[in-house]
């Protein structure tokens, strides 16, 4: 599945061929990204708009301010758990596009132990319990909506693509179902479908009194970190990796590789249940249907962005972040609606995508692994 | 396409309707349930149809198209566009408007395709990679444009939707008069052939799918181009070999997908209701897929296929009638999320391969490198 262009880096100093390898790693997201904004700085002068003060508003709404900063790490919160979810099972060679469905399940779970279980349990529950419970619930749902397809590819080669977006209509059927019914916020004059408040106890705090950031961004940085050691650190990360660069090996080099590819999935569903169940405890304090719509396909722009490294996922977040906080900024400066954010989005992944795209208009050779996702429909 | 798989598409069709006859059966007669069923069935399975079409011709080739819901989106929108666009700006008549609406989605899906052939066969990305791209640019594109031109005070449309020239009219097939011959007197079969009449009383893009699935046969089976096309997406090296251009015949024939994918978003908008919003292909794109697998890559596999989830959904939609007289153990009917979930559940347990394995062409989804 190698392409025949790849090379090694000649440079004798392995140091300096080092750097040139990581320069030409980073190389590429970059000039995708220049690219993106100067195709959609195009799209904005075409509508009547002028780009440069849409870019610097946007630039301003995103990190003008104490505040705006602020609004971006909330923003790029949950884009780093779910980006680090798609990123996870990239590695493991498989496509998670139902990250969407799994936050949204992560949250509803996570909504109904923050405010239901002290009434189950019938007392106050001590936050430093409550809160990890909440967190940990939404994780597992996450995980076991993952699983599902995870096993399905495992054991009946079903292909993970279209069952975990299946997955996606049927946790938005279910969520609406739940919200609308059993979950729905009795207050009376409540008229859209979302839980009730979750208690105090499962709350996160602000990091810093005033500003509405919370510890949830700390948590996903220290998660990051976690993906990163996991991966490349542990066998269990070996095993992944490993199982998504070429399986065959992997089968013959004694991986069980039907136990990793459904331990991928899972992990990957554990992540973004993590960003349902962050954007619950630390933001909404409830979940609402509708809010989990877009991070799908978003969590795979990143992902792709950041090259499936939990770096470059964290840099990626940060950048789509600014980009979505930003964007009501510059709407307000220069009248552009805020939806050119998510063309330059789609373009972005496309330069990011189609590397070959960005390499062939910059005339840079290809070097390094590549994500082979396609293997046919039979797993 | 075996005959087990037509069985199993048989009785999972039985049953379905089965349960609306069941239900409704007290208040109307039979054969009105099942001839609305029918309907409803094939009117619902039209974009299943041309999209698992789609589909089919793009792996044929080796191909794959995970981009189908994109360029169903995308060409929903700009077919949809195009009959405003032609009906408000120039007044053209609402007919020649819609018609224009139809071409233009087409067009719209086959330069979604072009997008989806310069990406996979000349830069060789990863295919399913580049069909996410178009999923998402579709998205990105069609929420801009219809914010940008319906939304905003200062755009061509004065910021708001205009009225729209409606939708393609049903088309009547005369088969009552063409068959009634052969009944004579008799009455029931007199009924049988009305009801028959009527499950086709369809829209033109209904109707054309169905001709559709015969032509795709026809051509992917019976002429030189289908032969050209399998060989290079079962074995392109050897295709390649006894002259045949392989970059050529996968950039035609995807794009021969992206034509019918942009039919089947002219469906949406021009056919079914006369309006847009975003995202209302609502994985349409993907359930498709899901049938040309489960069809193991034959027209009338794709076919039948997507007339198993026109049935599921039309079972939603006729309950909706019925909603009354569903029996209390039965109550979980009346919840339509719960019966929505019927054609994606169908889905993955269709790719699991309850029905036995289907082979894709050998060389389904691998770039060839010269």
């Amino acid at each position: 599945m190698q392409s025949p262009e790849e090379q090694k880096s000649s440079h004798p100093n392995p140091f300096i061929s080092a750097l040139h390898s990581s320069i030409n790693t980073i190389l590429v997201p970059v000039l995708a990204v220049l690219t993106a904004m100067i195709v959609g700085g195009l799209v904005i002068a075409s509508v009547g708009g002028n780009p440069f003060a849409a870019y610097i508003g946007l630039f301003q709404g995103a990190f003008g301010s104490t505040k705006a900063l602020s609004e971006t790490a909330i923003w790029a919160t949950p884009y780093i758990f779910a980006g680090l979810a798609v990123a996870l099972a990239f590695k493991g060679g498989l496509f998670n596009i139902g990250a969407e469905g799994q936050l949204a399940l992560g949250a509803v779970a996570s909504a109904w132990f923050g405010y239901a279980l002290p009434d189950v349990l019938g007392i106050n529950i001590p936050p430093i319990i409550h809160l990890p419970l909440s967190i940990v619930s939404g994780m597992l749902a996450g995980l076991l909506w993952a699983a599902i397809p995870g096993a399905l590819k495992a054991f009946t080669g079903g292909h993970e693509v279209i069952n975990t977006i299946m997955m996606n209509y049927i946790a938005l059927n279910l969520t609406s179902f739940l919200l609308n019914g059993p979950m729905k916020d009795p207050n009376p004059l409540n008229v859209i479908a979302r839980t009730p408040e979750i208690a105090e106890s499962a709350r996160f705090s602000p990091i810093f009194p005033g500003l509405r950031v919370h510890w949830g961004f700390i948590l996903a940085l220290l998660v990051a970190v976690i993906v990163w050691w996991l991966l490349w650190k542990t066998t269990v990360g070996f095993e992944i990796r490993t199982v998504g660069a070429n399986p065959d090996a992997a089968k013959y080099a004694g991986i069980n590789v039907k136990r990793t590819i459904i331990l991928t999935m899972a992990l990957s569903g554990l992540l973004a249940g993590l960003a349902g169940a962050i954007e619950v405890t630390g933001l909404n304090y409830r979940h609402e249907l509708g809010f989990s719509v877009g991070y799908g396909f978003d969590s795979i722009a990143i992902a792709l962005l950041g090259k499936s490294h939990p770096l470059g996922v964290v840099l990626a977040a940060i950048l789509f972040a600014a980009m979505k906080n930003g964007g009501t900024r510059m709407q307000f400066l220069t009248q552009i609606p805020v939806d050119v954010i998510s063309v330059i989005q789609a373009l972005i992944l496309l330069f990011v995508a189609a590397d070959a795209i960005v390499r062939y208009i910059y005339r840079i050779r290809a070097r390094g692994e590549r994500v082979v996702l396609t293997r046919g429909w039979g797993g | 396409m075996d005959w087990k798989r037509f069985g199993f598409i048989a009785i999972i069709i039985i049953i379905l309707f089965g349960v609306v006859v069941i239900i409704g059966g007290g208040q109307v007669k039979p054969l009105v349930i099942i001839t609305s069923m029918a309907a409803t069935t094939i009117m619902v399975a039209t974009p299943l149809t041309l999209g698992a079409l789609s589909g089919t011709f793009c792996e044929r080739s080796g191909v794959v198209n995970i981009g189908i819901e994109g360029m169903m989106l995308g060409s929903a929108f700009f077919g949809w566009l195009a009959a405003i666009y032609m009906n408000s700006i120039f007044s053209f008549p609402a007919m020649p408007s819609l018609l224009i609406g139809v071409l233009a989605a087409i067009l719209t899906g086959g330069l979604f395709a072009l997008l989806l052939a310069v990406l996979s066969v000349s830069f060789k990305v990863d295919q399913i990679i580049g069909g996410t791209v178009i999923n998402i640019l579709a998205v990105g594109i069609s929420g801009f444009m219809n914010r940008q031109l319906f939304f905003e005070k200062g755009s061509i449309f004065k910021g708001q939707v205009p009225h729209a020239p409606g939708v393609l009219p049903t088309i009547h097939i005369p088969l009552t008069n063409l068959l009634s011959p052969l009944c004579e007197t008799n009455t029931a079969c007199m009924d049988v052939i009305a009801a028959i009449n009527k499950i086709f009383d369809q829209r033109p893009i209904a109707l054309s799918a169905i001709v559709l699935v015969f032509v795709s046969h026809f051509v992917l089976f019976n002429t030189r181009w289908g032969l050209r096309t399998r060989s290079v997406g079962e074995h392109p090296r050897a295709a390649d070999t006894v002259g045949i251009n392989v970059a050529f015949m996968r950039y035609a024939n995807v794009i021969i997908g992206g034509f019918m994918a942009g039919l089947a978003g002219a469906y949406f908008t021009i056919e079914s209701v006369p309006s847009f919003e975003p995202l209302l292909t609502n994985g349409r794109g993907f359930i498709s897929l899901a049938a040309m697998i489960f069809g193991n890559w034959t027209p009338f596999g794709a076919w039948a296929a997507s007339l198993v989830f026109g049935a599921a959904q039309a079972l939603q939609i006729n309950l909706q009638f019925f909603r009354e007289y569903i029996p209390p153990q039965w109550a979980f009917l009346q919840q339509s999320y719960i019966v929505g979930l019927a054609p994606y559940i169908l889905t993955m347990l269709i790719l699991a391969g309850i029905v036995g394995r289907t082979i894709p062409p050998a060389e389904d989804g691998k770039p060839y490198e010269k």
